[in-house]
């Protein structure tokens, strides 16, 4: 055995150390195939943003050559990028997977939830991907999201048990030991899981570039007609920008995050390979949200309290 | 870091540390200066901590506001939960398991410690070694953290005195290999001024080892996988069922210890059935072996019957199966475990029902005595169980896998993770242990 290791390992820096984008993805992969192994009806969330592609792409690993034994959820903000919306559709597809479709457009219809003054369409997802959890009976549902993002993720669980109400009590959280998850719950409750908790950022995008993952073009720099509200470059669209005091221009920019439309703002930016992405972020000295999600500016807690609600 | 290309960046390997200290310490600013220091808070962070802590009234950035995310722990000025933490140098990646140093100590430090490589323990350098510092040390040795780095802080306040220091490490150390804990590093800091956390101190030429953060950025995280016991937890089991791939039957799941290759002979447990390793995939790419932690999918020479909850083992090295466990266990929950609860119990990927059968000591980590027959533990408590399971498990001792030597207690009627679990001997005491046997003693 000794002389096999040897010349499996011979070059590495220390045999059997694993690089740290190799731990993340066992790591992850392994969280996959615990929720494939407990639940009854496992959902992914999946927006066609970096994170949820990342996710969806590890699961396609963990259970090759078998399909994912997942369908995937988008909650649908009306307010999409065109280029993610076409993104998403192709990866279903392409993959032969199932696609639910939580409408907050849908809601604002009907009555039910109504528009905000300031036309962010964010906080108003958290009932329909609630409702949706409830009536299709989710028992986990996969989030992309990462501790590193926000303080109050990073007191998030791997697996993260929320109540019948989709609420999460930080003080009620189960403590996580080794690798041992529990994905214990009443019927009603559901279980938050987390993959990607431990990955941040820089991660995710050298992850991608490794793996060679395809990404919405709205990732990297081009061309765009954005106007400036609270320090951030947004899209100007039908959703309700530019005000009048609001002047477009065109600028080149490029987006960190891919959310609902009105409260996602673009980076100047001339990163247009994923080389020149991950440049950009490493010398970056602004965080992912800090620089381009209006939403979370709203308070200090703004996270915290949506969490708690439901959102993710 | 900025200047570090991105193929150097994904070199770097993980390592997974944890930080205990009491409340004044200096805990938090030993955090807020490793984050700090190493540019790894960026500036809409410090931003809104410094925005804060204006509002606040105070007069500079108040760091711990950087790790304290939640409105209570903000509104209480207190951490009350394990938070995890992520920064990088050029050299490695850290993720920080950010321990409370709070009443909750105990659970909350099993938690950090279960799953990191190392432990950083603070002590105050005009207070030496406390109570307290025996109970993180203690705690250490436990959980079996193979690395333990003492930081002796406020040397500021001790004139940078050696003397001081080298009386404290040398208290320590002694103290720290009597458990059994394998390795101290001890280092002299100052996390207020900066001294040795991040950059060299000034101070103490004295001193001629490395900085925390060094030590951190060079401490080995691989092991000698040759004295380890292969161990392969079934997760799932894959069988896609196409044209492509009918018959294709693969056992997946993440290597727990050691290593496994294509030819070798296994063991599948608990039912004992005998074959060998047809293939390896990694993934979906085609190994001759694997190691842990890697996350694989095996494929056996013969069809037998195996599904989650099994475990693969080189029929050579296969560990008994056993229905009466034996561990030193952690109460997490707030509700006591009491004699003849009845609760599940995880072990690697398996869960089956399981009793307690008896309690027969609880340690107190101030001074390590033993109370016997506590006839509970609540909530932080450490003790000597004894559990009974429905079915036969194949476990090791927790001093030789960490992975497949630890459980938990679950409570079948509402999900609590009750307690955590290190089965077979309390300490890696370098002393001969005492026959198990005895009911009521301690085997350490």
């Amino acid at each position: 055995m000794t002389t096999t290791v040897a010349a499996v390992t011979e070059g590495t820096q220390a045999p059997y150390a694993l690089s740290h984008l190799d731990s993340l993805e066992s790591e992850a992969v392994h969280i996959f195939r615990e929720v494939a192994g407990e639940f009854e009806r496992p959902v992914i969330l999946f927006s066609g943003g970096k994170d949820s592609i990342v996710m969806l792409h590890l699961a396609l690993k963990a259970f090759a050559p078998a399909a994912v034994p997942f369908t995937l959820l988008h909650v649908d903000t009306g307010h999409n990028f065109p280029e993610v919306l076409e993104y998403r559709d192709r990866t279903v597809a392409e993959h032969g997977l199932r696609l639910h479709v939580a409408s907050v457009q849908d809601y604002i219809d009907r009555g039910v939830l109504k528009e905000r003054p300031d036309g962010t369409r964010n906080p108003l997802q958290t009932l329909p991907l609630t409702e949706k959890i409830q009536a299709e009976k989710f028992d986990a549902v996969f989030g992309g999201g990462r501790r590193d993002e926000e303080k109050a993720r990073a007191k998030e669980r791997v697996f993260s048990l929320r109540d019948e109400f989709s609420q999460w009590d930080p003080r009620r959280q189960r403590p996580e030991l080794w690798n041992l998850y529990n994905g214990r719950h009443a019927p009603g409750e559901h279980v938050r899981v987390f993959p990607l908790s431990n990955w941040t950022e820089l991660d995710v995008w050298q992850y991608i570039a490794r793996e060679g993952i395809e990404l919405p073009e709205i990732y990297f720099a081009h061309e765009r007609e954005v106007f400036q509200r609270a320090g951030m470059w947004l899209t100007a669209g039908e959703w309700g920008g530019p005000k009048e005091s609001e002047t477009v221009e065109k600028r080149l920019v490029r987006y960190r995050t891919v959310g609902d439309m009105s409260c996602t703002g673009a980076v100047d930016s001339d990163a247009v390979t994923l080389e020149q992405v991950i440049t950009e972020i490493a010398a970056s000295r602004l965080t992912e949200r800090g620089a381009t999600r209006a939403d979370d500016k709203m308070s200090e807690a703004a996270m915290e309290d949506r969490k708690r609600e439901g959102y993710f | 870091m900025s200047t570090t290309t991105s193929e150097a960046l994904s070199e770097t390997t993980l390592l997974r540390f944890a930080t205990a200290g009491s409340v004044d310490d200096g805990k938090s600013t030993l955090v807020g200066r490793l984050l700090h220091d190493s540019k790894s808070v960026l500036t809409d962070q410090l931003e809104a901590v410094e925005r804060a802590s204006a509002s606040r009234g105070q007069e500079g950035p108040d760091l711990a506001l950087l790790t304290d995310g939640l409105r209570a722990e903000r509104e209480q000025g207190i951490t009350i939960d394990v938070a995890y933490r992520y920064f990088a140098t050029a050299k490695r990646r850290f993720i920080l398991a950010d321990t409370p140093g709070h009443v909750q100590y105990t659970r909350n430090m099993v938690t950090g410690a279960s799953t990191a490589e190392l432990t950083v323990i603070l002590i105050d350098a005009r207070n030496g070694v406390v109570e307290q510092t025996r109970r993180h040390a203690a705690l250490a040795a436990l959980l079996r953290v193979p690395h333990v780095v003492l930081a002796v802080n406020k040397m500021d306040l001790v004139d940078y005195k050696e003397s001081v220091f080298a009386a404290i490490a040398e208290e320590f150390t002694a103290y720290a290999l009597e458990l059994g804990v394998p390795e101290v590093t001890a280092i002299p800091i100052s996390a207020l001024a900066g001294d040795n956390v991040v950059e060299p101190s000034a101070n103490m030429d004295w001193y001629g080892g490395p900085t925390v953060l060094e030590h951190l950025e060079t401490v080995p995280v691989t092991h000698d996988l040759s004295h380890c016991h292969a161990r392969l937890p079934v997760q799932f089991v894959i069988r896609p069922q196409t044209a492509e791939h009918p018959d294709y039957r693969g056992y997946a799941g993440q290597i727990a210890a050691g290593s496994f290759r294509v030819g070798e002979a296994v063991t599948v447990l608990p039912s004992g059935h005998a074959s060998k390793i047809a293939a390896i995939d990694l993934l979906g790419e085609p190994v001759d072996i694997a190691w842990t932690t890697q996350s694989v999918t095996v494929l056996l020479e013969d069809d037998i019957d195996i599904s989650r909850g099994d475990l693969i083992v080189p029929s050579k090295d296969a560990p008994p199966t056993t229905q009466d466990i034996e561990a030193t266990v952690c109460h997490v929950a707030d509700a006591p475990l009491t004699v003849g609860h009845r609760v599940l119990l995880k072990h690697g990927t398996r869960t089956v029902k399981a009793i307690v059968k008896d309690i027969p000591s609880r340690l107190t980590l101030d001074d390590l005595s033993l109370h016997p027959h506590p006839g509970q533990l609540v909530a932080n408590d450490i003790g000597r169980v004894k559990i009974r399971t429905a079915e036969p498990l194949p476990v090791d001792s927790y001093a030789d896998s960490r992975r497949t030597g630890s459980f938990i207690l679950i409570d079948p009627n509402d999900g609590t993770t009750l307690t955590a679990g290190m089965v077979g001997e309390s300490f890696a005491s370098p002393e001969p242990v005492k026959d198990a046997a005895e009911d009521d003693g301690w085997d350490f």
